[in-house]
């Protein structure tokens, strides 16, 4: 069977220390039996490292921040469009997503596809609506206390106990044992991303995440539990195993049902001693380590293109269990003349 | 009363999920955690994992190693404390 080709657009590049899920999309995309894609990189910075991966990203673009507003980042994917014509746009970052949704029926025109949650999903798993996502969809959380201001802060302060997690709007998370780490973290967390600051009750245990695909009908298309065997000082898996956890499985296709959840997911989830499961966080796309899942059998990446392209999608019903990822550090020699390229042009 | 006594007295089980290879590395594939167990070790949850009893258990290590009873109740009393902070032995 010869396979389909297409073009693929795709965010997320920066495969650095903290990295973007970019890279292992684009690695379960190759993979893929049906489709022979050709990678569009979009990035935002010139040293994102998923540029020079010449032999994953065919040719790559620089694109506005999402700060510079919808308008202008749709201009500029239609400049893109014209040169390359896009079949599918898989847009990888958080920060950048509210702009992707809200412009997914204008890049729907363009003949774009894309596969992404619906407004009210991405709106409504904010980690400071984690409480009432909880309520909503029968599932524990940890309390979350939103804050939008120092002076907040310093009213609430008394009563606070800890350990707690500090937390910012998008990204990072600090373990603030004191209410002075508290102070500290909440300073540079709002420095970086803004208000709101959260507040998140501490849980024993031990972190636990689940990637997964909802079909936007209920339906789980797949759904792989890790556990990570080895973290950076950023929090970030550099190892992890697959696990054999019904728990975990059963509460994910819980979530997707009820919510019909649409497109990738990861689930952070904490499992105390007792084996309860309390919900920490739901980010809102595929993770940076989701080609262990692809590894597993499961190829995420491949399904979520299938999903945007509107074909028929079967679900997954295994994985492999105890299978390992473990990431290593390379150095990409480059050419000044590429790096020249990208930062005059906005494209390599 | 030996734990390992308990142990069946209690009923409880080497959790099914477990795996064990023949070089002794334990795998548990609910918490992600792996062991590595020395060959003793790994000859006595091979033997639990048989259904063995307690005192066909003993009698095969009395027999194939030099130790005293007494010893030998102590150090599997202790690993089966381990089997079960490691929960790698669960309630049936």
């Amino acid at each position: 069977m010869s396979k389909r080709k297409l073009t693929i657009a795709i965010t997320g590049l920066n495969n650095t220390d903290n990295p973007g899920p970019g890279i292992p999309v684009i690695r379960g995309i190759l993979d893929s039996k049906l489709f022979d894609a050709r990678i569009i990189g979009l990035a935002y910075e010139n040293l994102e490292p998923g540029i020079y991966m010449r032999d994953l990203v065919d040719k790559s673009y620089h694109i506005p921040y999402p700060s510079a507003g919808s308008d202008i980042l749709l201009k500029r994917i239609e400049h893109i469009n014209k040169i390359e014509k896009i079949d599918v746009l898989i847009p990888n970052f958080d920060a950048e997503l509210y702009s992707f949704i809200k412009s997914s029926e204008k890049l729907k025109k363009m003949g774009i596809a894309t596969f992404l949650p619906t407004m009210e999903q991405f709106e409504e798993r904010h980690k400071w609506n984690l409480c009432e996502f909880g309520k909503k969809y029968n599932v524990k959380v940890p309390s979350v206390k939103s804050f939008y201001s120092e002076a907040e802060l310093y009213k609430a302060a008394p009563g606070l106990t800890f350990p707690v997690f500090v937390k910012g709007k998008f990204y990072d998370a600090y373990l603030a044992t004191n209410a002075e780490q508290l102070r500290m973290h909440f300073y540079k967390l709002y420095s970086k991303w803004g208000f709101p600051v959260l507040l998140q009750q501490y849980i024993r245990g031990t972190e636990v995440n689940v990637v997964a695909l909802g079909d936007g009908h209920g339906k789980t298309i797949g759904a792989v539990p890790m556990r990570k065997q080895y973290i950076t000082d950023k929090g970030k898996a550099w190892a992890g195993i697959t696990l054999d956890d019904e728990k975990l499985i059963e509460i994910t296709h819980k979530i997707i049902k009820k919510s019909k959840w649409r497109g990738g997911m990861e689930l952070e989830l904490i499992k105390d001693e007792m084996n309860n499961l309390y919900l920490i966080e739901i980010n809102p796309r595929l993770p940076a380590w989701v080609y262990l899942a692809v590894g597993a059998g499961q190829n995420l990446p491949e399904a979520l293109v299938k999903l945007a392209l509107g074909l028929k999608t079967n679900k997954y019903t295994k994985y492999d269990i105890g299978k390992l990822f473990i990431r290593y550090s390379y150095d990409l020699i480059c050419k000044l003349e590429e790096f020249e390229q990208l930062s005059l042009y906005g494209e390599l | 009363m030996g734990l390992i006594s308990k142990f069946y007295n209690n009923m409880m089980k080497i959790n099914k999920k477990i795996a064990i290879s023949e070089s002794g590395f334990v795998f548990n594939p609910t918490t992600g955690d792996s062991y590595s167990l020395n060959p003793i070790a790994a000859e006595i949850l091979d033997m639990l994992k048989k259904d063995l009893s307690e005192d066909e258990i003993t009698d095969a290590l009395l027999e194939k190693y030099d130790v005293t009873a007494s010893v030998l109740h102590r150090s599997i009393d202790e690993f089966i404390d381990t089997l079960k902070e490691m929960k790698i032995l669960e309630n049936e």
